[in-house]
């Protein structure tokens, strides 16, 4: 096969992205598949085709452990969000006057620019004990005594719900508002409730967005290392903890690598399960 | 607007402000808990974290990767987008899907690898293999923001120049890149806003010189402290300029 000058030029351009991909992506995923195979004895590793690592998913109680709170969690977490999320993407879509949208949905998604660690540290201090919300429950005569909210799964939650319930305002409202009102309109004329017109009308329609951003909000979730970390406390502790723990003072890398990959075919399930509504080639 | 609507709408702003804001209010506490009552203002903290040393440094260092692995992740992508949507190339398909490949995995996965091969290859930890990494999940993006927006007009207006003559550099740097510019200057700041906040592949990629987001952690080792809300309060600011910078300048009249 000979390469015309243009095709050689085209290639001209995109070397670099793809060599810099080759190098710092590709490679160090083929050289972690190794890691994970390897096995370590004493302080020394020791590479070769073994499968203690994966075999150790299965024996030991507090892997196994981890793996069910990710998914607890991330699951409770992507529900919620979702719930939440959809009242106020309608909202901003269809009851808040045409010229003010823009400026709402701005101003709804800003702290979704805070930083992943100061927005769990923000979490901490309204949920601390003499925090902001255990004291305004206090004033309000709710309860008596400060109730423990930070360090619990609660937290957690809190936290998470909280990033997601923004990013999935913005991808549902962006379906929302594609919407022609005539779709509306018709079901209404002939005679559809508003719920029966939400129903069969508006839900099916917006379950591609619902989705999208339920699909990011479970991989980005389930990979998370700050939140669970800053506001769950030590009770429990979800897989990319465990892979941290295994980093630091255990120094087992071939251990971390075996969960990360773990991580990887549970996102790649998810991916499988909602692949039917995801439209990730018009992102 | 009715009742309820306007009742939903208020109680999900409160939710959504309710950390920012304790976080930028009790940055003025004047006491050395950032918890009610409030009894400032005092600027006193932000006295404490400008005479930080070791927290300004950090700072620097952000802008210093954020800014330096920005400008690598653009070109790079830059350079892919046009070479894939010029030019015809057998496996194109192929190419296009391992340069998106690393958005879909996650920083403490990519983080890893790398940190596996630095470590294996006996080199150093440092801002610049932490760069190396914010360009790895930099690149994705900024390839797909500026391959998306490289249409038929741009085309028209390349080959113009290049039938009067204009070699294939000039070509780009005189009629793509400024025709461009609107999608270059928001994979520019999309990639500085990531790249500044980042945490996990810092953490993992740095030692001794560390970024802003791993000197806040350490900080958090020692509990609540309205030094803590002081730099969250500051780091938020910055990151809220820059969005609002890109919605109202680059992306107005873009519907």
């Amino acid at each position: 096969m000979t390469l015309s000058r243009d095709t050689l030029r085209g290639w001209g351009f995109a070397a670099p992205a793809l060599l810099w991909t080759l190098a710092f992506f590709v490679v160090p995923f083929v050289v972690m598949g190794a890691m994970s195979l390897a096995t370590m004895e004493g302080r020394t590793l020791i590479w070769g085709l073994h499968l203690d690592n994966y075999a150790a998913l299965a024996q030991k109680k507090y892997l196994w452990r981890a793996i069910i709170v990710s998914l607890e969690i991330t699951l409770t977490v992507t529900v919620v969000s979702v719930l939440l999320a959809y009242p106020l993407a309608w909202i901003i879509a269809f009851r808040v006057p045409k010229r003010w949208q823009r400026l709402v949905l701005l101003l709804s998604i800003l702290p979704f620019w805070t930083s992943y660690v100061v927005r769990s540290y923000a979490w901490l201090l309204v949920l601390a004990r003499e925090g902001v919300v255990n004291k305004a429950m206090i004033w309000l005569g709710m309860i008596a005594e400060p109730v423990t909210l930070a360090n619990t799964r609660f937290a957690t939650v809190t936290g998470f719900v909280h990033f997601f319930v923004m990013l999935l305002v913005l991808t549902i409202y962006a379906n929302l508002i594609q919407l022609p009102p005539n779709y509306r309109r018709a079901a209404m004329d002939l005679g559809a409730s508003a719920f029966q017109t939400f129903r069969h009308v508006i839900l099916p329609l917006t379950l591609p967005g619902i989705m999208t951003g339920a699909f990011l909000t479970f991989v980005l979730c389930i990979g998370d290392y700050i939140t669970p970390q800053i506001l769950g406390g030590n009770t429990e502790l979800t897989v990319p903890q465990v892979i941290m723990v295994q980093l630091g003072r255990r120094a087992d890398f071939p251990l971390a690598a075996a969960l990360a990959l773990v991580l990887m075919g549970i996102v790649t399930l998810a991916y499988l399960a909602f692949a039917r509504w995801l439209r990730l080639d018009r992102i | 607007m009715r009742v309820l609507s306007v009742a939903y709408l208020i109680a999900a702003f409160v939710f959504i402000y309710l950390p920012v804001g304790a976080l930028v209010l009790f940055s003025f506490q004047s006491g050395s808990l950032p918890v009610p009552p409030f009894d400032g203002p005092s600027l006193q903290w932000y006295a404490a974290i400008l005479s930080d040393g070791d927290l300004m440094r950090a700072l620097l260092h952000s802008l210093l990767v954020a800014l330096c692995s920005s400008a690598v992740a653009v070109s790079l992508g830059f350079g892919a987008a046009y070479g894939l949507a010029r030019h015809a190339l057998p496996g194109s398909a192929l190419v296009r899907g391992l340069l998106i490949a690393p958005m879909t995995v996650s920083y403490l996965i990519i983080g890893l690898g790398l940190l596996i091969v630095v470590q294996r290859l006996g080199l150093g930890l440092s801002l610049v293999t932490a760069g190396v990494g914010h360009v790895v999940i930099n690149l994705p993006l900024c390839f797909a923001i500026i391959y998306a927006s490289m249409g038929a007009q741009q085309q028209n207006a390349e080959r113009a120049a290049r039938d009067l003559g204009a070699d294939e550099a000039r070509v780009v740097l005189l009629i793509t890149v400024p025709m461009l510019m609107p999608a270059i200057a928001a994979a520019f700041f999309l990639s500085v806003t990531l790249s500044w906040d980042e945490f996990i592949i810092s953490f993992l990629l740095t030692r001794f010189d560390v970024t802003l987001p791993v000197e806040i952690w350490s900080m958090l080792r020692s509990g609540l402290s309205p030094e803590l809300n002081a730099i969250g309060s500051l780091v938020f600011l910055v990151s809220v300029a820059i969005v609002v910078l890109l919605e109202t300048t680059l992306l107005k009249g873009r519907k």
